[in-house]
């Protein structure tokens, strides 16, 4: 989906470059804003780079992979089965806050996709582990 | 050291974009290049020269025209958000290219340092 790809645009990852950690960390609710469908075409296109991705969904980002979303009454495309592709694309780092989960009553269950639940402590660890951080 | 910035608010709402000019000037006067500037999400509005505020007011579109001028820096639109929001071809200020999201990422790859400028 969503690619825009155009003469020019040509992929500048490896074989023979660097590989750098990518991280996309999404903290907004799908809805309101757009940036959870923008920050997602980025992750798409940057899985055509060959580089590391990684996807953190912190905050009001949780709700981005809440299953059963119904976004007929605001005529709003719902993209959220874009998120059970990624795997496709070889994006299978996701990775959510457990503390986000908790303070909205949700749990793995209620997502759409498998992800690691980590602790803030553990996120903040991963991501000082990273080259690239942009959040949505 | 080589940054990549990206800008993802418009002009005048959000300071955002003050701020990343602002970045970019004193990286510049410190030596340093400005390898891109990626202007996604509403950020695309920073680059019509259709822009005209008010006499008093500093002009955010052709001051990046004129900072990329003078230090030959690319200044690249994301293609699919600037469509969504009425961004064209024809409609760019001096200085601005429409390209893919790709260049996002090339930047993310080349720079030293991705810097996001935005909510």
């Amino acid at each position: 989906m969503m690619t825009d790809e155009i003469p020019g645009d040509e992929p500048a990852g490896p074989p023979g470059g660097k590989v750098k950690k990518f991280m996309f960390v999404n903290r907004k609710a799908p809805y309101g804003t757009i940036y959870a469908l923008e920050g997602l075409e980025v992750v798409l296109i940057s899985a055509a780079f060959s580089q590391d991705v990684s996807m953190v969904f912190l905050d009001d980002g949780v709700y981005e992979l809440v299953k059963g979303q119904q976004t007929k009454g605001i005529e709003i495309k719902n993209f959220s089965p874009t998120y059970r592709a990624l795997d496709g694309y070889d994006v299978e780092k996701l990775y959510v806050e457990r503390e986000s989960l908790d303070a909205r009553g949700l749990t793995e269950a209620n997502l759409i996709v498998p992800v690691q639940v980590l602790s803030a402590m553990e996120m903040g660890e991963l991501m000082q582990q990273q080259d690239v951080i942009i959040g949505f | 050291m080589k940054f990549g910035l990206m800008v993802s608010t418009g002009p005048y709402t959000h300071q955002a974009s003050d701020t990343a000019f602002q970045f970019a000037k004193a990286a510049l006067a410190r030596g340093h290049e400005i390898q891109r500037v990626f202007f996604y999400h509403d950020g695309v509005n920073n680059a019509t020269k259709l822009t005209e505020p008010p006499q008093d007011d500093r002009h955010i579109v052709n001051r990046w025209s004129k900072l990329a001028a003078e230090h030959k820096i690319d200044l690249v639109v994301c293609i699919a958000a600037a469509l969504r929001r009425g961004i064209k071809d024809e409609v760019l200020a001096n200085g601005f290219r429409i390209s893919g999201l790709g260049q996002l990422v090339d930047s993310g790859i080349k720079a030293d340092r991705l810097v996001v400028f935005g909510d």
